[in-house]
């Protein structure tokens, strides 16, 4: 399948490259668009309102499972996704979905991928998920040991800068200033802590795995393209979601897509694909804006805008996306991109 | 396994015990027989998967070479890390012999594949995982007659998809502790019928709830896990040799804890000695607790001794000197064997001169004046 | 059931030795338990196995404290460790040097103990001889099993080549045989002697 061509189809009624799957050709639609998708996490969860996780993972999910023709086994880590996809006695999983622990997900996957191939089932395929939290934190050890040893599993992480089921805490991604539970907006240096935090991708890369790619909410046959690149792979591949939360960042349910967007846009979360530890594609910036545009719709980060408020922090936020600019070359005339 | 011999099988190197139980946990959650094995602090990184695999009840396999709990660190022999884990759900077997650990083992895949709960069997750590003696190998095709293939009722299949692992709250969680508990209410029976289904296959009694040795007229009876029952037995002959009546109990199924047959095995006796490889700081005896609900209401005079911590061993002589002091009745309700108390004086003296937090380990190094350990 | 305590230092084949020891005893249709002490897995570090060997199943788990046989492996523990800690007054004593005992400084300690149980014997200048390595273990082992008579050489020949990779169990064979050799002239030589 090829990719489609963005770049002809523009819709700024919408401020952005989304376009309708009944503009497309059916192969290059969505398969959100198609009658017969499996609705691998279907209707009926406990999800917020604009909940980002339950968007991205039906997205990636129903994207994996058209890809390896419905043979696909899930192994979730503790978090929301599974705490609100499987209040007993109901869950929404219409694909084979185990949760086990916080911190194991990667390992279950492993375990599941050993079996598979033991018993000679080499059509299913496997993939682990969880939040930042159960990614980055906790499960990380069994992260990065599952990409060491070369296991096939697909990771997909869905990042929501904190332990938002738990509380709305601090986590390994939680962004520098913003306020959480545990990072409260108060002191010389309000809410989270600049330079901490780590880059999951970047990590995984490290680990020389044939597939890493970030994708947002925002461009969802992005996220489905990326998933469908690395189904066509075998190995350890790991996929990175922006996922926004309007619980745990104080925005407005309807702003999770323009919020994922715009983290794009001002250079917040870079875009892009890895393969063999090299990046090899990235999402360039449409519209650069400032981080402004994307941190004042966020309660987590009013403590910023209010009287007097702290430019001198959010000048620092934006010197850190501009080092992610520069870092990936985000915009147009900086290096190779889609 | 790389040489195809065992096939077909998958072999998974991890990180970490943690990941090695959850490995075990997806294997087991995709319909296959998996199996593990730890020990010390390894059996305590692992403990959240421990759990979580009892709670799915996935019927995982595992050996814990039983072994010491730090701090102060400590590689050698004693219950600490298994006796941590009496209470997760999983069932417990210890092993007295090489052989019987072996036979264990295929004892406990039955066990596990029929009832759908993991079992642990522990062997001593060093004690009989280092030592050289004979052991009879099954054939493979006699453990296969005696074990069926692993077909789960539920497994993770694209096929016929199902959820393991959802949330349940207060509305249902009593239940399935419930069911998890009268699982193991089975195994009281289930373990010794498969026991004999064993003895019928392979000719050796192995395993059972427990053993009792010279007991049917013994004044004084000895309760012990594991390997030290051994030497149990051997001081017991020896002083059966001499006139006194005494008999031992081996616990060869701790969780279940067989209630009704200890009870029976001990109820005639005067004094019982429970032998103890592990320590509940704070009260004592492990073990013990179990024992004394076993023999509610009887008029026997039970004492705990601690022995074998980190290690120590523990000799026929010393094991010797004890039942006959229990056997007069003279032993003390708990009590440590072969402990070196001018040893622990000396740290209390010390510790009274100054009030303040610190390492114990050290100091009692520094007195005790080792650098390396005696060659006995 | 007749004890066995051997000494020498990691690296040397001390629980090699022992593990030996209980095949040949197994071969011979007799129970057999050899174990390490434990926690002392460097090189060089003084290390002690033990074995265990008895008409009947063997229950006890202790370590081996008053062995009916001492193996010393390596002479410079001898004034380190206290080796010789619950010999039996009846008991073997075989080291393996090319000293004699009052060149080693133990003519006290084997005064007053009956001769023809000690005896010291080149272990690893035979092993050396035949494989090119001074491991002494498979060598003092025969030179145990002539000493004491409670094995067969060819069991011995039988549990090194059960036990030692092939590349080496050929010349620790030979190496055996010497040294079963060596110590059956010594105890001819010491029977011959006049007494007292």
């Amino acid at each position: 399948m090829s990719a489609p061509d963005k770049t002809r189809i523009r819709f700024y009624q919408t401020g952005s490259f989304a376009v309708g799957g009944r503009l497309l050709d059916p192969e290059q639609r969505s398969v959100q668009a198609e009658g017969e998708r499996t609705n691998a996490i279907t209707c009926g969860h406990r999800a917020c309102q604009g909940c980002g996780e339950a968007l991205g993972a039906r997205y990636a999910l129903d994207a994996a499972v058209r890809a390896a023709q419905g043979r696909v086994i899930a192994a979730n880590a503790t978090g929301c996704l599974e705490v609100f996809s499987t209040p007993y006695p109901e869950t929404s999983w219409q694909i084979p979905w185990v949760h086990s622990l916080f911190g194991n997900a990667p390992a279950v996957a492993t375990g599941i991928a050993a079996a598979l191939k033991a018993k000679g089932r080499e059509d299913v395929r496997v993939i682990g998920q969880g939040g930042d939290g159960g990614t980055v934190d906790i499960g990380f050890g069994c992260l990065s040991g599952m990409f060491e040893r070369g296991d096939d599993v697909l990771y997909l992480c869905y990042d929501n800068e904190g332990y938002m089921n738990t509380g709305v805490q601090r986590s390994g991604a939680t962004p520098p200033a913003a306020r959480t539970a545990t990072t409260q907006a108060v002191g010389a240096e309000p809410g989270n802590v600049f330079g901490q935090g780590k880059s999951a991708p970047l990590i995984a890369m490290a680990h020389e795995i044939p597939y890493v790619a970030t994708a947002t909410v925002a461009e969802l046959r992005d996220l489905e393209q990326k998933v469908e690149a690395a189904m066509e792979l075998h190995g350890p591949r790991y996929i990175h979601v922006f996922v926004p939360c309007p619980l745990g960042w104080g925005s407005a349910s309807s702003d999770t897509i323009r919020l994922a967007r715009l983290a794009k846009e001002t250079g917040i979360f870079p875009v892009f694909e890895a393969r063999d530890g090299v990046v090899s594609g990235v999402s360039k910036i449409r519209r650069r804006l400032p981080v402004e545009e994307y941190l004042r719709p966020q309660r987590r980060f009013a403590h910023l805008f209010g009287d007097p408020g702290r430019p001198d922090v959010v000048a620092r936020i934006q010197a850190g996306a501009d080092r992610n600019i520069a870092r990936f070359g985000l915009l147009e005339d900086e290096g190779e991109g889609r | 396994m790389k040489l195809g011999e065992l096939s077909p099988c998958e072999f998974v190197n991890v990180e970490s015990e943690f990941a090695a139980m959850s490995v075990a946990i997806g294997a087991s959650a995709a319909g296959a027989r998996a199996y593990t094995a730890t020990a010390s602090q390894g059996l305590l990184f692992m403990v959240e998967a421990v759990y979580n695999a009892a709670g799915l009840g996935l019927p995982i396999v595992m050996t814990v070479a039983n072994r010491a709990i730090g701090a102060p660190i400590n590689i050698w022999n004693d219950h600490s890390d298994a006796m941590s884990q009496r209470d997760s759900g999983w069932i417990q077997l210890y092993a007295e012999t090489n052989q019987e650990a072996l036979d264990l083992h295929i004892q406990a895949f039955r066990l596990a594949e029929e009832l759908s709960t993991p079992v642990m069997v522990c062997m001593d750590g060093f004690i009989l995982t280092h030592a050289y003696e004979e052991v009879e190998m099954p054939a493979q095709a006699d453990v296969d007659a005696f074990l069926p293939a692993f077909e789960p009722r539920q497994v993770l299949d694209p096929d016929e998809p199902v959820t393991i692992g959802a949330m349940v709250g207060p509305e249902a969680f009593t239940e399935v502790k419930i069911l998890q508990h009268y699982k193991q209410m089975l195994a009281l029976d289930r373990i010794p019928e498969i026991a004999a289904d064993f003895q019928r296959a392979f000719g050796r009694d192995s395993g059972g709830l427990v053993r009792p040795y010279r007991t049917e007229d013994a004044e004084t009876i000895v309760v012990a896990l594991g390997s030290v029952l051994g030497t149990i037995e051997e001081a017991v002959d020896e002083l059966r040799e001499e006139g006194v009546r005494i008999g031992a109990l081996a616990l060869t199924s701790f969780r279940p804890f067989p209630l009704d047959a200890v009870r029976a095995a001990l109820e005639h006796a005067t004094n019982v000695v429970v032998l103890e490889k592990a320590l509940a700081v704070g009260i004592g005896g492990i073990v013990t607790s179990n024992v004394r609900l076993a023999l509610s209401g009887l008029p026997i005079h039970g004492s705990t001794v601690i022995a074998g911590l980190g290690g120590r061993p523990i000799t026929q002589r010393s094991l010797r000197d004890l039942f006959l002091r229990a056997h007069a009745g003279e032993l003390e309700s708990l009590s440590f064997l072969d402990a070196d108390w001018g040893l622990v004086e000396r740290e209390l003296q010390r510790m009274s001169q100054m009030q303040r937090s610190g390492p114990h380990a050290e100091n009692i190094l520094r007195d005790v004046g080792a650098v390396a350990h005696k060659a006995v | 059931m007749f004890e066995v305590r051997i000494h020498g230092r990691g690296g040397q084949g001390v629980v090699t030795a022992a593990e030996m020891l209980s095949l040949a005893a197994f071969d011979e249709g007799r129970h057999a338990q050899a174990f390490p002490s434990f926690g002392s897995e460097r090189n060089g570090a003084p290390v002690v196995s033990f074995c265990r060997i008895d008409d009947r199943p063997i229950r006890s788990r202790e370590p081996v404290a008053e062995p009916d046989a001492l193996l010393i492996q390596d002479p410079t523990l001898l004034h380190q460790v206290d080796v010789f800690a619950g010999l039996k007054p009846d008991g073997y004593l075989l080291v393996n040097t090319a000293r004699s005992f009052a060149e080693l400084g133990l003519g006290d300690f084997v005064a007053g103990r009956p001769a023809q149980r000690l005896l010291t014997v080149p272990a690893s200048d035979l092993a050396r001889e035949h494989t090119g390595r001074p491991v002494a273990n498979a060598a003092l082992l025969a030179g145990f099993a002539a000493l004491s008579g409670l094995l067969s050489l060819a069991s011995v020949e039988l549990a090194i080549r059960e036990k030692l990779p092939a590349r080496v169990a050929e010349g620790n064979v030979l190496a055996a045989r010497d040294a079963h050799a060596w110590v059956v002239d010594e105890m001819r030589e010491l029977a011959d002697a006049p007494t007292g």
